[in-house]
């Protein structure tokens, strides 16, 4: 192929130069290029290697369905793999290099696999994965093999520098693809006044009129359309914008390349904008893609498709080939070939219908055109470049007759009809009809909201297309009028695109899907093995489920089995198409939503304070808390057991903001709460509070907390942290459905109050020295609050105890809480006041034996954790019947125990269980749920659940961690490890 | 993504809701005692190809929980009631 840029002509801005790199090499070229257009005019036949067997491939194709033309973009960190080099503007020092070779473009060791080729047909991984060879030495010689020498570009490594934006948007109106159907119909629809979205994939408005020769008759319409777009305030225009996705209730997923066609983005603007647009309409004007030829040969470098040598030629000057010959199927081909040979090509059109067009044999002549009607190419010769066309006589039903004509010749272009790009509308609603006539699938003009026009569906002229389009937007004002050259969109098809011999075979690889390195042959051998749905096909063989999803490859893939079953298109059948039309890189799709930023971080009141003390935090579901306060050169464990035994000799504080809190209000507040815990909660007098459990209505426990009778009417509940949503979702559920005769309200009060816990024996004499109030054991004892102030801040002090020490938990309003944790800091100097982490007051719940969401984890019952005399047996609550289900009444069930951890290491949680002489294998005989070393006990401690557990206390058993490959042994004792009969915390 | 109409709020997007429950079946009388009962509420659904009623909560939302009717085949949403005015 000696391709050149022709003198004139062409839209390109020919007074500025620029240069782009490929491969290492300079080529020139100007703004209004594309990648391909510059590798094309710069001579650059060959521009990367094939997945499977590395064989030497060109540009196809001009648009978003080029299937070969895929580099690497940039470099270090903005380098991008799998770039459509027909899709990348050029823009000076674009850098591109090659994919799939190595060590060089012209020299490729991987193609070696090309020799290898029988083995790496239809199936291959299914055989080897499945077959005789799995698990095998030869199984894993040729996955390392296959790994290495096959695939796609190579992935980033290092993090993107540039911004990626989310934008939510709304119109009446979204209209996908500004050709000369889209322009069309925005225009319209403008007109009328509707909120208008016309989003288009390329940097230009005008489809495929920007293929037309520069000054045809559609230069003008265009110019002026563009001009009343720009002058409608409500017709916003994307261009650079790709609609990927059509989702249920007319929501699109557009992608916008804001900066994609210059070196780096520009201060301030993202690179790419994710766009969610909900419309209450949609036109899809999304064109056609041109069918390939699938004969032998047809990947070598210089076999394009007909209509994208035509681009290159009008769009971008670039005259591909000087000796073309093209085989086609329909008139479309004709009014190229004739662009071709004025531009100076010499052109041979060989027509696999017996009667060349009428309308057009004497204006082919008169360009010196070759004509060949009832002939078609067999067979193209040449390994990185197109040698010769083999040409053969083609008889009725296809059949070939005679031997070929070789026609030397440096390019060959398809034309075997047109695909309308319904990927969109087929996302929406799935299959679309079969047009036997245009030979292709085609969506119906109207369906639901969504209006389809133009080539899409199959639209016979440039008028009929312009004339859908006013329709489908509003038909306000001056419907346009053009006729040009669309007008052959298909005519007078033949619906043949598959050129063998007589036995069926192709005179070499013939491919169906390039970008997959799917042969003809692969789909007549999985049809040979019996697939027969076009479903599994396509998985089977990979036909169509490479990058580029099938967009030159399906109908033939779909027209060969068709052939081979004999039966028609539509009988067997077509694959849904699913989102992303294009791909779209993982930047656009996280946006800002990643580091802190993936979801909104919760912060107490207090965590200023936390932060300027030193304290370690931690996540815990959205909230950063405090994990330690590590003193110097302090690590982790030797911080947390510090704090926690501080804790039992003198006084400690931790900010339990965090847990979840719902005001719980009406006059049936009591009734409510007796339903949803199961205990009894009608009893509790004003001013006290009370430990609940509630259940699932299938009878595993769900959640725990404390609630507090405040007046008659009116309660605080605590939530565990990670339940708050649960808990509250789950009130508002029961009161608004089954429950609404309840008089009862639930508001999440989380974010109003925080919360700080004061444990320790001293804790009592520092509340009492801060607050002045009567704390004593019989004023103030455990479960009961006092209303008190603190610093002028009303605060409500609750005793209870988390940690089993002395404990108190003060509530107070949200926006004094660090004041009020400053207070405490204060006042609690003469008492050795200091503060803990979460790790401590793990520590220190464990040696009591209190649960949390690692023992509430879903699958325990109250009996599983010893929890069952909380159940009250005199009222029904939620869970109360199901939780006696014989199975959850197994006295095997795990069930919580103690670990005393021999030895001085600690266990991991999620080590399993099992008795001292049974063999570690299996699930075990239960499972550790927390780990920590008891300063109190002396002991590396643990809570789990081991089946029969109560009965075992005193057992040597087994805890083997599989993850970390470590074993302990671990006496079974009671879980109530520390003060079991709680004189620290009631006296 | 779905977009539901929410009676309190208008038209939203669904991730402003979490689905709740199918609003065919009605949570047993608190006194019922007969574990069947219980059973076939937490464990028996039917599974219709198309029409339906759901429960979805408005939770970033006015925090409703409403009744969706629902195509649960082609996804169409024909409208939605507050659950306290209709529940089952
Ligand atoms: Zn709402």
């Amino acid at each position: 192929m000696t391709a050149r840029r022709l003198e004139t002509g062409g839209r390109i801005d020919r007074s500025r130069e620029l240069t782009v790199k490929f491969d290492g090499k300079s080529l020139p070229a100007h703004p209004g290029d594309t990648l391909a257009s510059a590798l094309l005019a710069g001579g650059q036949q060959m521009v990367g290697r094939s997945f499977k067997y590395h064989r030497p491939r060109g540009v196809v194709a001009a648009g978003v369905e080029e299937p070969n033309a895929l580099v690497h973009l940039r470099s270090g960190d903005r380098h991008e793999p799998n770039a459509q080099a027909t899709m990348v503007e050029a823009f000076d020092g674009l850098t591109s290099t090659p994919q799939n070779v190595w060590p060089s473009l012209q020299f490729d060791v991987g193609a070696v696999n090309g020799l290898l080729s029988r083995f790496l047909g239809a199936g291959f991984y299914y055989k080897t994965f499945i077959g005789p060879f799995s698990g095998t030495k030869y199984w894993m010689f040729c996955e390392r093999f296959i790994r290495r020498a096959a695939g796609m570009g190579r992935a980033p490594t290092l993090p993107d520098p540039d911004h990626y934006e989310k934008i939510n948007a709304f119109c009446d109106v979204l209209i996908v693809g500004a050709g000369p159907a889209g322009i069309s119909a925005a225009l319209a629809a403008g007109r009328k006044g509707d909120n208008v979205f016309l989003v288009e994939q390329d940097r230009d408005l005008g489809g495929s009129l920007l293929s037309e020769p520069l000054g045809a008759p559609s230069d003008a319409w265009l110019a002026q359309a563009r001009a009343e777009l720009d002058g409608l305030p409500n017709v916003r225009v994307l261009t650079r914008t790709t609609a990927f996705g059509a989702y249920d209730c007319e929501v699109f997923g557009l992608l916008e390349r804001v900066q994609d066609h210059v070196l780096a983005p520009e201060e301030g603007k993202p690179r790419q904008r994710y766009w969610v647009v909900r419309a209450k309409r949609a036109v899809l004007a999304t064109g056609a893609i041109e069918r390939p030829m699938v004969f032998a040969g047809n990947d070598v470098p210089g076999v394009m498709l007909t209509s994208a040598v035509r681009s290159y030629l009008n769009r971008y000057a670039v005259l591909a080939g000087e000796r073309i010959v093209i085989s086609t199927n329909n008139d479309s081909a004709y009014p190229a070939a004739i662009e071709f040979a004025k531009a100076g090509a010499r052109v041979t059109i060989c027509d696999l219908r017996a009667e060349a067009p009428t309308q057009f044999v004497d204006s082919a002549k008169k360009a010196g055109i070759d004509l060949r009607p009832g002939h078609a190419v067999l067979k193209v010769s040449g390994g990185k470049g197109v040698k010769a066309a083999h040409v053969v006589r083609i008889g009725p039903g296809g059949k070939i007759k005679g031997n070929a004509t070789r026609i030397a010749c440096d390019l060959v272009t398809g034309s075997g009809g047109w695909a309308p790009a319904l990927h969109l509308w087929s996302q929406r609603f799935g299959k679309p009809q079969f047009n036997e006539e245009l030979d292709a699938f085609l969506p119906p003009a109207e369906k639901g909201t969504f209006s389809c026009v133009g080539s899409l569906i199959g639209s016979p002229s440039l008028r009929d297309t312009l004339s859908q389009g006013h329709e489908a937007g509003g038909a306000v004002g001056k419907e346009p009028a053009l006729f040009g050259h669309a007008d052959h969109w298909g005519r007078n098809l033949v619906p043949l695109t598959v050129i063998a011999k007589v036995n069926g075979r192709t005179p070499g690889k013939a491919f169906v899907d390039f970008q997959h390195d799917v042969k003809l042959a692969d789909i007549d051998q999985a049809h040979l093995e019996g697939y027969i749905s076009v479903e599994h096909l396509k998985r089977y063989t990979t036909s169509g489920m490479a990058a580029d999803q099938g967009k030159t490859s399906n109908l033939n893939a779909l027209a060969r089995m068709a052939e081979l079953r004999g039966l028609p298109i539509p009988s067997v059948g077509t694959t849904t198409f699913r989102p992303p039309y294009t791909p779209v890189t993982i930047g656009a799709v996280v946006g800002h939503d990643h580091g802190l930023n993936f979801r909104p971080t919760r912060l107490t009141t207090i965590h200023g304070w936390h932060q300027d003390n030193g304290a370690v935090m931690i996540e815990t579901g959205a909230w950063l808390r405090p994990w330690y306060y590590p003193a110097k050169r302090e690590d982790i464990n030797d911080a947390y057991i510090r704090e926690a035994a501080h804790v039992r000799e003198h006084v400690g504080i931790v900010d339990v903001s965090t847990l979840g809190k719902i005001a719980v209000q009406g006059p049936d507040a009591a009734e409510f709460l007796n339903r949803i815990y199961v205990n009894g909660f009608k009893t509790l007098p004003i001013g006290r509070l009370r430990y609940g459990i509630m259940l699932r209505e299938d009878g595993f426990v769900f959640d725990d907390g404390a609630t507090t009778r405040l007046g008659d009417h009116d309660y605080f509940m605590t939530t565990t942290t990670a339940n708050a949503a649960n808990v509250l979702a789950r009130a508002e559920y029961l009161l608004q459905t089954a429950w609404r005769n309840l008089n009862v309200h639930v508001t999440s009060v989380s974010d109003q109050w925080c919360a700080i816990a004061i444990a320790g024996p001293k804790s009592r004499a520092l509340l009492t020295a801060l607050t002045g109030a009567e704390l004593s054991n019989e004023a103030l004892p455990n479960n009961h609050f006092a209303n008190v102030t603190i610093a002028g801040v009303s605060c409500r002090l609750h005793r209870m105890s988390f940690s089993g020490e002395l404990a108190y938990e003060l509530y107070i309003p949200a926006k004094r809480g660090r004041q009020i944790w400053e207070a405490l800091m204060a006042a609690g100097e003469p008492f050795n006041l200091k503060p803990y982490g979460l790790e401590a007051m793990g520590a220190l719940r464990i040696e009591k034996g209190h649960i949390t969401g690692s023992e509430i984890e879903g699958r325990t019952t109250l009996k599983d954790l010893g929890l069952e005399g909380f159940a009250s047996s005199k009222k029904p609550f939620i869970g109360s019947v199901l939780r006696k289900r014989p199975v959850l009444e197994d006295p095997a069930r795990p069930s919580l125990v103690g670990l005393e951890i021999v030895g001085d290491t600690s266990t991991r949680a999620g080590s399993l269980l099992y008795a001292l002489s049974a063999p570690t294998k299996g699930h075990g005989e239960g499972w550790v749920s927390s780990v920590t070393y008891s300063p109190a006990l002396k002991k590396n401690i643990a809570m789990a659940l081991l089946s029969r557990g109560p009965e075992r206390h005193g057992e040597t058993i087994q805890v083997v961690d599989f993850v970390g490959g470590q074993s302990w042994l671990a006496k079974v004792v009671s879980h109530h490890f520390f003060d079991p009969e709680g004189k620290r915390q009631n006296g | 993504m779905l977009r539901i109409p929410c009676p309190v709020c208008g038209l939203r997007d669904e991730t402003e809701f979490s689905y709740g429950a199918d609003a065919t079946v009605r949570l047993p009388d608190m006194n019922e005692a007969d574990p069947k009962v219980w059973h076939d509420y937490v464990f028996i659904r039917d599974n219709p190809r198309g029409p339906h009623k759901e429960y979805w909560h408005h939770v970033s939302g006015c925090r409703q929980w409403i009744v969706v009717h629902r195509d649960t085949l082609t996804h169409e949403i024909f409208g939605s009631a507050l659950a306290r005015e209709v529940a089952a």
